[in-house]
């Protein structure tokens, strides 16, 4: 007797065969989705939201093109999931995870076919990424102690790191501005001091590093407009009519001459606020809150740069930069620490002005002024460079590096071959197929690059056969290239991520048998 | 639809609206039942031993869950069927008392279901079966008591309770770094054991996630971790040797509860309340800093004014906490919560060798670490993972670690896994039926074949032919007279579980058995299902 009804209605229950024929095709749909992005020839994507305004993203990075998806399949949600975490963590790479996953998943669907339980095609893929990593480590390089050397590698890194995104044209003007903006942090991760404008106009070359600090804010009507060797106040309080904290209190009174007395209180209130601000020898206050008329009057009168509504990021960085602290109380003058710099000064960029901090305290802080032709190509652009400052800032950190154009693959194919050769049994089915799913990402960038994909990689092959080969795809001339001439470097800690989630991902797919979807939610309509 | 009629032959109206209910009675019904339950089992068949499969769960709102945990599958389920419903309470309550053998409970419910539906046919009553079974769960449990075996630990010699956590997470997906994982739940559960007592609180561990990383790098961290970070962005990131005032107050005006008015028609009176005010946080952070504390941790928000007035006295202090997490960081540092500013007092602070803040990645993300306690009885796990829905997976293998571990802390008698228990019951069970006059012997012999059932799907789900494994183990354990011969799941070539490490606990097994064999009854006894019509 059959079971009518044991799920409510609309869930659906999918077994064995056809919950894996669900995930394998999900994820692949996936990874196909994103392939044509990957390596220097990939292309972009546009993507149009769905929300008001319809606003359309331009891009080619696979941690934004999958994040803006709306996807049904569950398998697929898990490849999406990793280049989220891709992204989080070292910041590039975000496509080439989801791509390999997906060939390691293609390779395992044609092994289920071939009647190997999805068990043994998972130890076999655990054994190979052991493997591979091992291959990797054996071959990095680390420059750490040659400081020359250090900066030419992570300037390749980032050459490299562009060379794939909307900058590549002037990947070597972009790669140094990141380069010189992460060395500036000396060995720290902190990006935030980093800071990234964005003004449309001009063209992307003319985008700058400033080693100062730029605040998208204007300066109050008529207070100084230049200010050398200032003294900042960096402050998160109220400068409207301050509110009364207690609870519950109010004001009542019962005639007009009253309601102007404390009317005036309140003004003298904050006339005193005001004063015992500039008894700290200021000569420049920002505030992340508003500045109301009053205080902004007497601010002017004291010959005090007065800067409102910085936002949160703003002075916190502000504050970083110049060495000050955040204040909300303004009791103590002797004992607040204020901000330095040489000069403040309101600078034009394009037809928009800035107000410009130089000769900050602390060098780490630098801006990046990126100028561009449409807001989509600067957000793409603000995209590309903030995976090229991830990278080199984890490369700093984790100065070993390998060398890029499918190097890495080859060589990790060649040892996970090996190891299929040595290995009995089922498993070693896997670990071949494993090696596949690995020389699939040399096919496919040359494949992107409009080149014979089966004779490069063939030859590639033929190349790593030979120990110490720097053999890789050059995509610029279209042939086999030695990546160690051409300078094409990677961060190893981006391969190993890519590796290691990859395998992660597709062991947790393979391992499904049954997907089981609760029926949604409803939802009220709001029509 | 049988009903009742008068002597005019008009229906009595028993139940309301009875037209419109659907009513499956005898047989039927129980038939019915039946199958509902082997339904749930045969979803969690194949799920069973370190060879079984994951279940992809998408949840209502699109979440998406892959687990092999018996207990979670049920849960997300979202099952309407009443007696599948009573399934996944079985599970949750095997759940609830031992926190493993999820999975293998309602296997076993299910095996029990099919004999039943056997001897049903057969025209043998319900409730006959139902005390077969009853007696057979008897005899099963006292035999599981005689093969049990002592197991043998201490403090200083943890390797054996490493082996059996290692059994319980070789059947999930975290399998490939069992070791350190295993390693990290029997430290854990070490650091908060009471020996003496025999007893664990495993309220004091508490398990944490962050995405990013990887598996390897899941640490057990002695002390408490929160996701939080300092209230001011420019407060000091780590602090020695920090004396931490616990507060449940917020460092705010005060809100009393009693509805009251201040007005204000002065001049004076508007002067006189803004300096209140002040001194009103000045107060506040002064009488933190006058019992010496070093670090203030709070549950509630901080005004923008006392923010800065702490920065400025350079009192660092964590805000927004959590309070579960209040709690645990009050137990670990041997603190006090303090509810009101009034209360404060040196003794009442709570004490950590190291306060720090860490980052990770690249996002903004940041945690505190509270370290080396006075009192280091709280541990955290903090599981680092490729995504969400690993670590998820992970906390919950974590989870069923710590409880058997816990359970072997509480009672150290273990039987063999790997079906070994099983078939050892399964052969006194069926030696034991002869014994028995009467109906319920059948009862108690299909009881034995039940047991069978879950040997079988792990000889199934390791991709071994099912009927020849476990003939070939039954009979070697009847010849040799052993209890530790079980499935060889993982293929290591030997199917003596004493080598292979891997061992169940023995409440853990009882427990099992027990529940089951309560469900079976219980559903066994139904003989009316009423239900309203669908509308």
């Amino acid at each position: 007797m059959a079971v009518e009804r044991l799920f409510k209605d609309e869930a659906t229950e999918e077994k064995g065969e056809r919950a894996r024929m669900a995930s394998f095709v999900g994820a692949m749909a996936i990874a196909d989705l994103v392939k044509t992005t990957l390596g220097p020839k990939g292309m972009d994507k546009i993507l149009q939201s769905t929300g008001r305004g319809r606003s359309v993203t331009v891009t080619n990075d696979g941690a934004t093109i999958l994040k803006s998806l709306h996807i049904d399949n569950p398998a697929a949600k898990v490849l999406v999931d990793i280049s989220k975490v891709q992204d989080d963590e070292v910041g590039d790479g975000t496509t080439s995870v989801v791509v390999l996953a997906g060939e390691l998943l293609r390779e395992a669907e044609k092994l289920v076919n071939a009647k190997i339980h999805p068990m043994t095609i998972i130890s076999g893929y655990r054994v190979a990424a052991e493997c591979a990593r091992n291959a990797l480590l054996e071959k990095v390089v680390d420059n750490k102690q040659d400081a020359e050397k250090f900066k030419s590698d992570l300037m390749k890194i980032a050459m490299t790191t562009l060379s794939s995104k909307i900058l590549s044209q002037d990947k070597e003007h972009f790669a140094k501005l990141a380069v010189d903006a992460v060395m500036r942090l000396k060995g720290s991760t902190n990006l935030e001091a980093i800071q990234i404008i964005k003004k449309p106009g001009g063209s992307l070359k003319d985008s700058f590093l400033d080693e100062g600090f730029i605040l998208d804010k204007k300066i109050g009507i008529g207070q100084p407009k230049r200010i050398e060797n200032a003294k900042i106040l960096v402050a998160n309080t109220a400068m409207d009519t301050d509110k009364v904290k207690i609870y519950g209190a109010r004001v009542r009174v019962d005639s007009m001459s009253k309601v102007a007395e404390i009317e005036g209180a309140e003004k003298e209130k904050m006339r005193e606020k005001v004063q015992k601000i500039i008894a700290h020898g200021i000569n420049c206050f920002v505030n992340r809150q508003l500045i109301y008329n009053f205080p902004e009057e007497l601010f002017a009168d004291a010959g005090v740069l007065a800067i409102e509504h910085a936002d949160f990021d703003g002075i916190e960085r502000l504050a970083l930069v110049t060495g000050g602290e955040i204040a909300s109380t303004f009791d103590n003058p002797e004992s607040v620490k204020l901000g330095q710099c040489k000069l403040i000064e309101e600078i034009m960029i394009g037809e928009d002005k800035l107000i410009h901090f130089s000769g900050c305290e602390m060098g780490q802080a630098c801006t990046i002024v990126l100028r561009g032709a449409s807001s989509h190509v600067l957000d793409e652009a603000e995209r590309s460079l903030h995976d090229a400052l991830c990278v080199l800032s984890q490369t700093v950190n984790d100065s070993r590096v390998l060398f890029g154009g499918g190097w890495p693959e080859m060589v990790m194919a060649k040892a996970v071959d090996e190891l299929a050769r040595k290995t009995p049994g089922k498993k070693s089915h896997a670990i071949e197929a494993f090696s596949r799913a690995l020389l699939a990402i040399p096919t496919i960038i040359a494949d992107n690059a409009g080149l014979d994909s089966a004779e490069l990689v063939s030859q590639l092959r033929a190349e790593h056969h030979e120990e110490g080969s720097a053999a890789g795809i050059d995509v610029i001339s279209g042939s086999v290239g030695d990546m160690a001439e051409l300078g094409i470097s990677e961060a190893f800690k981006v391969k190993q991520a890519v590796l290691l989630s990859a395998t992660e991902a597709a062991e947790m797919i393979l391992r499904v048998d049954e997907i089981i979807t609760c029926a949604p939610r409803r939802r009220e309509d709001r029509m | 639809m049988a009903l009742a009629f008068d002597e005019f032959g008009r229906p009595f109206i028993i139940i309301k609206e009875q037209e419109s209910k659907t009513r499956l009675r005898g047989l039927d019904a129980q038939k019915a039942n039946i199958a509902a339950g082997k339904a749930v089992a045969r979803i969690l068949r194949t799920s069973l031993g370190p060879k079984g499969m994951d279940k992809m769960l998408q949840s209502p709102d699109g979440d998406i869950t892959i687990t092999n945990d018996g207990a979670t599958i049920l849960e997300q389920m979202d099952v309407d069927n009443q007696i599948a419903k009573l399934m996944v309470e079985l599970s949750r309550s095997q759940d609830y008392e031992i926190g493993d053998g999820t999975t293998g409970v309602v296997v076993m419910a299910g095996a029990l279901l099919e004999q039943a539906e056997r001897l049903l046919e057969r025209g043998i009553h319900p409730i006959r079966i139902a005390e077969g079974y009853e007696m057979a769960s008897r005899i099963a449990y006292e035999h599981l008591e005689r093969i049990a075996q002592k197991f043998e630990f201490d403090a200083t010699n943890t390797e054996p309770l490493i082996q059996t956590c290692m059994t319980t997470l070789s059947s999930k997906i975290v399998n490939r770094c069992k070791r350190s994982l295993a390693e990290i739940a029997v430290k854990a559960v070490l650091a908060v054991a009471d020996l003496e007592r025999r007893d664990v609180n495993l309220d004091l561990i508490k398990v944490e996630g962050k995405v990013g990383g990887k598996l390897e790098d899941t640490e057990l961290i002695y002390g408490i971790i929160v996701d939080k970070d300092m209230s001011h962005p420019q407060m000091p990131k780590e602090i020695q040797d920090a004396k931490i005032a616990i507060l449940t107050c917020p460092f705010e005006p005060p809100k009393p509860k009693t509805k009251h008015k201040v007005d204000i028609d002065t001049v004076e009176k508007f002067q006189t309340l803004r300096q209140q005010e002040q001194k009103y946080f000045d107060d506040m952070v002064q009488k933190c800093k006058d019992v010496g504390a070093t670090l203030v941790i709070c549950q509630w928000g901080f005004d923008d004014e006392a923010n800065h007035l702490l920065m400025h006295r350079n009192l660092p202090a964590v805000r927004w906490v959590g309070g579960v997490e209040l709690e645990l960081i009050a137990i670990a540092t041997g603190g006090r919560i303090v509810p009101r500013f009034q209360e404060l007092t040196p003794e009442k602070l709570g004490r950590a060798g190291l306060v720090r803040e860490k980052a990770f990645g690249t996002t903004k993300d940041r945690m505190i670490y509270i370290e080396h306690c006075a009192n280091s009885r709280a541990v955290t796990i903090f599981i680092r993972g490729g995504n969400k829905m690993m670590i998820e997976e992970t906390k919950r293998s974590i989870h069923d670690a710590l409880c058997v571990a816990r359970n072997l802390i509480r009672n150290n008698s273990i039987v063999y896994g790997g079906g070994a228990a099983e078939i050892s019951c399964s052969i006194a069970v069926e030696a034991a039926a002869d014994k028995y006059p009467g109906v319920e012997q059948y009862a108690i012999r299909a009881f034995a074949d039940a047991l069978d059932s879950v040997p079988m799907a792990l000889a199934e789900n390791s991709g071994l032919q099912p009927i020849e494994t476990l003939s070939a183990v039954k009979s070697q354990q009847i010849k040799e007279n052993n209890p530790w011969c079980g499935i060889d799941c993982n293929d290591v070539g030997t199917n003596d579980m004493r080598e292979q490490n891997v061992f169940e606990t023995l409440i853990g097994k009882q427990q099992q058995m027990l529940l089951a064999t309560q469900v079976v009854k219980m559903i066994l006894k139904i003989d009316d299902v009423i239900s309203p019509s669908d509308y």
